[in-house]
């Protein structure tokens, strides 16, 4: 893989690290304090469903999970398991497309 | 006379550990040691030293588990119970005893780009660098490496991936990246990049905790880490 790519992986790293941070933040936070005295799953959906900037905010977190994790992953690969081939960078990419999917898919049904 | 109580590494990779003893004395430097066991013990140990003053780096081995040179370790900094295990550096293939081919580390400089790339000729004036330009103090810092593989044997991350260049290619590649004369940082930069290069390290810093220079690879690889990503954002890698 050429130094631009790999440069470009490795920004993309840590971007999406710092984008994490935050996202992890205000998803515990908020969590903590809408579970506060109970919350049972109709009220949830009562919040979140059509609500757009709870939407925007979870694509935000899913796509940031998508880009940091096959990325992470990929250096587990190499230094754990030695695995240097192509097949290695074909194999994240069909993982990063699973967690747009599974993620994005967990967000449509909350938002409905 | 007290005595150390020294297991010697012998053989190639997969040789075994011998032991012997060896008189102490006050001031005695592990490469004392060695010497000795060479000189009146064993005449058939390999083993590599050339200065014995902490200049030419060709001595280093690992002592009691960690790398160490060991011309300027004295055996009462490193040894509690008067006992000793001396090995060949890790990371580095084991010729015999304790001398390792160090080929690939040097060729790891290479990869590098570890070497100076100047334009000018001997007819211009010199180039005027200020000592206490920032570029400057920043390759100050750096520059003192003996080339001994201390840090190279440290990093976990040689061990768990062969290609990565090391600290201390990298180490010397840094200083040449800040070196205001130097005209060939581009291809540099590229040849440092990724994972075989500074993307690869970890930050953990068992090369500067062991460097007997007392240098920081690890802060010149964060400096590449943050030059080749501007190299990429401004265009120019
Ligand atoms: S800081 Fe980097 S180069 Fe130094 S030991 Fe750790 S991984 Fe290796
Ligand atoms: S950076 Fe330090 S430990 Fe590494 S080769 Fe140079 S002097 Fe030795
Ligand atoms: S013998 Fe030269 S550095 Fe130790």
């Amino acid at each position: 893989m050429n130094p631009k790519v790999q440069t470009f992986l490795w920004i993309a790293q840590r971007a999406s690290a710092a984008l994490l941070g935050l996202c992890v933040l205000v998803h515990l936070v908020t969590m903590i304090y809408a579970v506060r005295g109970g919350l049972s799953a109709a009220e949830i959906l009562g919040r979140t469903s059509g609500n757009v900037a709870w939407f925007a905010f979870y694509t935000v977190f899913v796509l940031a999970i998508a880009v940091h994790v096959p990325i992470g992953l990929r250096a587990v690969l190499i230094e754990w398991a030695g695995w240097r081939s192509r097949g290695r960078d074909v194999v994240l990419l069909c993982f990063a497309v699973f967690l747009v999917y599974g993620g994005m898919s967990a967000v449509k049904a909350v938002f409905r | 006379m007290n005595s150390l109580q020294v297991r010697v590494w012998r053989g190639g990779a997969a040789g075994a550990f011998q032991s012997f003893e060896v008189p102490r004395h006050a001031s005695q430097t592990v490469l004392d040691v060695v010497t000795h066991i060479q000189r009146a013990l064993d005449p058939t140990l390999a083993y590599r030293f050339a200065c014995r003053v902490g200049m030419c780096g060709s001595c280093a081995m690992t002592v009691n588990g960690v790398p160490r040179w060991t011309c300027r370790t004295h055996v009462d900094k490193v040894c509690d119970q008067e006992k000793l295990e001396i090995a060949p550096l890790r990371n580095l293939p084991v010729i015999r005893d304790l001398v390792t081919d160090m080929r690939e580390f040097f060729d790891k400089w290479a990869r590098a780009k570890g070497s100076f790339q100047g334009s000018l000729t001997r007819k211009d004036h010199f180039s005027n660098i200020k000592p206490q330009s920032k570029g400057r103090v920043q390759v100050d810092a750096a520059i003192e490496c003996i080339g001994c593989a201390v840090c190279y044997s440290a990093c976990d991350v040689v061990a768990q991936n062969r290609d990565y260049l090391g600290p201390a290619a990298l180490n010397r590649a840094w200083t040449l990246v800040k070196d205001e004369r130097d005209e060939s940082n581009v291809e540099r930069l590229r040849a440092v990049a990724g994972d075989a290069g500074c993307h690869s390290c970890h930050t953990h810093m068992s090369c500067t905790e062991h460097c007997p220079k007392q240098l920081s690879p690890t802060a010149g690889i964060a400096g590449l880490k943050r030059e080749v990503a501007l190299g990429f954002l401004k265009g120019s890698l």
